[in-house]
């Protein structure tokens, strides 16, 4: 089904005599999600933007590339990177907006500028029940009633679908900037990444890629600006082997890189996506025995590649955090397990909000 | 302002119920007597008093998981409190209601400068988050005015914001982790030093849910480094709508100042004549901060003033030092307190597109003059965060109802324009009657669902957030589930 209006959509759902499986752009499913396609497409369109408001309003099913397309002439940005996971799971088509908010997607600046979650301030979905839900709104602060904005956030379509989103959005820098620092051993590169981040120079990216063993830290703003706080940033680690990059295409294509993945891609084996406290994430990576691992948010996302059903889980050991399974199957869950009364306060939500179980059902449980 | 009837079976059981809280807590940490309990009676809302069945100050999660289980058991209704500065009545008791302070839990329990956390316990006064890491040079970012004395809990609970938020954002941006205690005691914990929920972003919704889904104990925050420097500029203009204009022009520049803060004529003048700042005399004057390095600062500041020179200013003044710096935050941040010196006022915080910041305005002028009370206009310009001060005589019979039904007007006009009831001091008492105003019936019922999966019976600050009519039917069963 591929209803054109929200209210086409609502009915679609109510009319449901069995499982939903809900499809924006289809380039970041995570798990299965078995049932009839409901696919969000149709309900496409910017309905707002005001540049001078930093407010963008679209349709749940607007491509990501229209988007941009419109943010790109005014000079601004969705400040979140969305990642593009096309390379790293295999799949085609054209990432929407709903996708990238059911997903809570985030990139390198998560660590600085926040989540797809903290730039979202409104959202419209019809839940399990075929009743259309509005909650937040498109002003910066707001905090009219619960927010269910957040909750909608990485829901993955099992609370509701989504119909239109507003996003804030940021002007883009004028320059950009990244320090690489060579030969670090992963314990040494995620203390280098946390002296950057605990410095006053607005780092909006730390990444290691212990493979070509470089550490990369990012810096954005206005040119003089950065070109001083690069120096800044720079003499915090004197002695070591350092390369600086400013050519803004450079720039983007290295951050690319590490939003999209790139050193996990087209490689067999199942991809795992980490949370996890910065500091614990060298020990946590040499646990897993990985094959392949990629440090983003100055440590606290470790990417992970790993042989086919590998139980990664009981591997964190004592670690606090989560793990995802983002590509590959196996027996465990691809969502990470919350514990029980967590669990229970889940599982209410999903009962209140889909009371016929009828969105994307078992997804995330 | 319309509250519940206490249930008659609490007040008659309140010996009982004080025994049994006895049980699980210090004697110094149960306060039944009536002239104790008045100290809770209220909060920053003063105009509405009600001294609660009793107040219990747990120290510790486990000892208010203790009381929360008594008075789930016992069905009685449970107003969570942080240091009480709520401006919306959001810790304003029942009479048939305990009150959960929990300002002996202030301690700090971890500092963690590699990660860029620290975890305190939530009766912590904002400021002195801050300043439990300042020797290291490390802040947290939100920064309500009140904050020094405001709780963290508090801020939790109504996801509090702050002049410095353009940059920073709230609470909600700041929050990483909290261990919270739900209705029936159990303790559970949602997230850490770790980012992002592994499932559904319960931490989301915790934040900014008035203490009506748990009570937070401990919560793990985002300390930041501070910037090297910061520095304001004052910029005054001919009309509210060139300064509205100015603020839009800075932010689609790319510049992105920490603070923009906005000031209309009747403002400026009680402010001038409280603090004697040296303001100009002028229909709206904005406050701009930026941040960073000396050299930094003054890139910024060029940006701003030329775009601002764009808008003809009748006065530019940027602070050289620090002592010029405080002189252009001192009418600022004393706004509040000029206005207590002319009269009683009402603080509203509804938010507004930038982009409808004149013709607000403009509306709320003529509001002042058919209602006939005044009203002065300082706000949060960069995110539409209004906060209209309406000034009235709480002596003069009629006037505070007057004033509110004004203070109504006002917010809807929010809303009308695409905006919100409130943008930071929360919904509480104060603007529960308003909610059918932004919200259709359907959204104020997925809001509820979210409180019967938390808290079934309805029993934690159970009269706020929603209009009575539409929670009445869920209060009523919890009743007679008894």
């Amino acid at each position: 089904m591929r209803p054109e209006t929200e209210k086409e959509l609502a009915e679609a759902i109510l009319g449901a005599n069995g499982a939903l499986a809900i499809r924006g752009g289809g380039t970041r499913a995570i798990g299965t999600a078995e049932g009839e396609p409901l696919e969000t497409g149709g309900l496409s369109g910017i309905t707002l933007y005001e540049p001078g408001a930093l407010t963008l309003v679209a349709g749940a099913g607007t491509p990501l590339a229209e988007v941009e397309a419109a943010l790109d002439a005014e000079n601004q940005r969705l400040a979140f990177e969305v990642p593009d996971m096309r390379g790293l799971l295999g799949t085609q088509g054209d990432s929407t907006l709903g996708g990238i908010v059911a997903a809570n997607a985030s990139g390198p600046r998560r660590i600085a500028a926040g989540a797809c979650r903290d730039f979202l301030l409104g959202v419209r979905f019809v839940d399990g029940a075929g009743t259309v839900v509005s909650n937040g709104g498109r002003v910066m602060k707001n905090v009219t009633g619960y927010d269910l904005v957040k909750l909608m956030a990485g829901s993955h379509g099992t609370l509701g679908v989504l119909t239109e989103v507003s996003f804030k959005v940021l002007p883009k820098p004028e320059a950009a900037a990244t320090l690489v620092l060579h030969g670090l051993p992963e314990v040494e590169a995620v203390a280098a990444m946390a002296t950057a981040l605990g410095a006053p120079y607005d780092v909006t990216g730390a990444a290691h890629d212990p493979a070509a063993q470089r550490t990369c830290l990012r810096i954005e703003g206005f040119a003089r600006s950065v070109a001083y706080r690069l120096a800044q940033l720079k003499a915090l680690f004197p002695g070591r082997e350092i390369t600086e990059e400013t050519d803004p295409g450079a720039v983007a294509a290295l951050w690319a890189g590490v939003r999209d993945v790139v050193p996990l891609q087209g490689r067999a084996g199942d991809v795992w996506r980490i949370s996890c406290k910065p500091s614990d994430a060298p020990g946590l990576a040499e646990t897993l025995e990985a094959e392949a691992v990629l440090y983003d948010w100055g440590g606290g996302l470790v990417w992970a590649l790993l042989p086919e059903g590998t139980e990664v889980r009981s591997r964190l050991g004592g670690v606090a955090g989560h793990a995802t399974r983002v590509r590959g199957t196996g027996s465990a869950p691809a969502f990470h397990p919350d514990p029980a009364p967590v669990a229970a306060l889940a599982e209410g939500l999903r009962r209140r909000f889909d009371p016929r179980g009828v969105l994307n059902p078992g997804l995330m449980a | 302002m319309q509250m519940p009837a206490p249930d008659a079976s609490i007040l008659a059981r309140k010996d009982q119920i004080v025994a049994r809280l006895r049980e699980v807590l210090p004697d110094d940490a149960v306060i039944s007597e009536l002239s104790e309990t008045r100290a809770y009676e209220c909060d920053a809302l003063t105009a509405y008093r009600c001294p609660p069945l009793c107040a219990v100050l747990p120290s510790s999660t486990e000892e208010a998981s203790a009381v929360l289980k008594i008075c789930h058991e016992e069905g009685v209704p449970v107003v969570p409190r942080g240091s009480g500065t709520s401006l919306a009545g959001g810790a304003l008791p029942t009479a048939d209601s305990v009150i959960l302070g929990v300002a002996k839990m202030n301690r700090v329990l971890e500092t963690d400068y590699a990660n860029r956390i620290i975890r305190v316990q939530t009766g912590r006064t904002n400021l002195s988050v801050s300043g439990a890491v300042a020797e290291e040079d490390f802040f947290y970012a939100p920064d309500p005015s009140s904050q020094l004395a405001c709780a963290i809990a508090g801020n939790i609970a109504m996801n509090s914001g702050g002049a410095h938020c353009l940059k920073y954002g709230v609470t909600t941006n700041n929050l990483m982790g909290v261990t919270m205690v739900l209705m029936d005691g159990t303790v559970i914990e949602l997230g850490g030093a770790h980012l992002d929920a592994p499932g559904l972003d319960l931490l989301g919704v915790i934040c900014g849910s008035e203490g009506q889904l748990g009570v937070v104990t401990e919560a793990t925050l985002r300390i930041l480094r501070k910037p090297e420097g910061a520095r304001p500029v004052l910029m005054g203009f001919a009309a509210n709508e060139v300064a509205g204009e100015c603020v839009s022009d800075i932010i689609k520049a790319g510049v992105l100042p920490v603070a923009i803060e906005f000031m209309d004529r009747p403002c400026i003048e009680a402010c001038e004549a409280f603090a004697h700042a040296g303001y100009p005399m002028c229909e709206a004057l904005l406050i701009v901060e930026v941040e960073g390095s000396e050299a930094e600062i003054a890139e910024q500041l060029e940006k701003i003033i030329e775009i601002a020179k764009r808008h003809n200013p009748v006065e530019l003044r940027e602070a050289r030092d620090e002592d010029e710096a405080g002189r252009i935050w001192l009418g600022r941040k004393s706004a509040f307190g000029a206005m207590g010196q002319i009269n009683d006022y009402m603080c509203l915080d509804g938010t507004i597109p930038v982009s409808s910041l004149p013709y607000v305005l403009r509306r709320i002028g003529e509001m002042s003059q058919e209602f006939g009370l005044k009203v002065a206009n300082v706000f949060h310009a960069g995110d539409g965060n209004m906060h209209p001060l309406i000034l009235f005589n709480a002596n003069e019979e009629g006037q505070l109802e007057l004033c509110e039904r004004f203070g109504a007007e006002i917010l809807k006009l929010c809303v009308e324009v695409g905006g919100c009831l409130t943008g930071e001091h929360g919904v509480g008492i104060e603007k529960r009657d308003l909610m059918h105003s932004q919200y259709a019936r359907a959204d104020l019922e997925a809001q509820m669902a979210v409180k019967d999966v938390f808290d079934p019976q309805w029993l934690l600050n159970p009269a706020k957030v929603f209009p009575l009519d539409a929670s009445e039917s869920r209060r009523t069963l919890a009743i007679a589930a008894e």
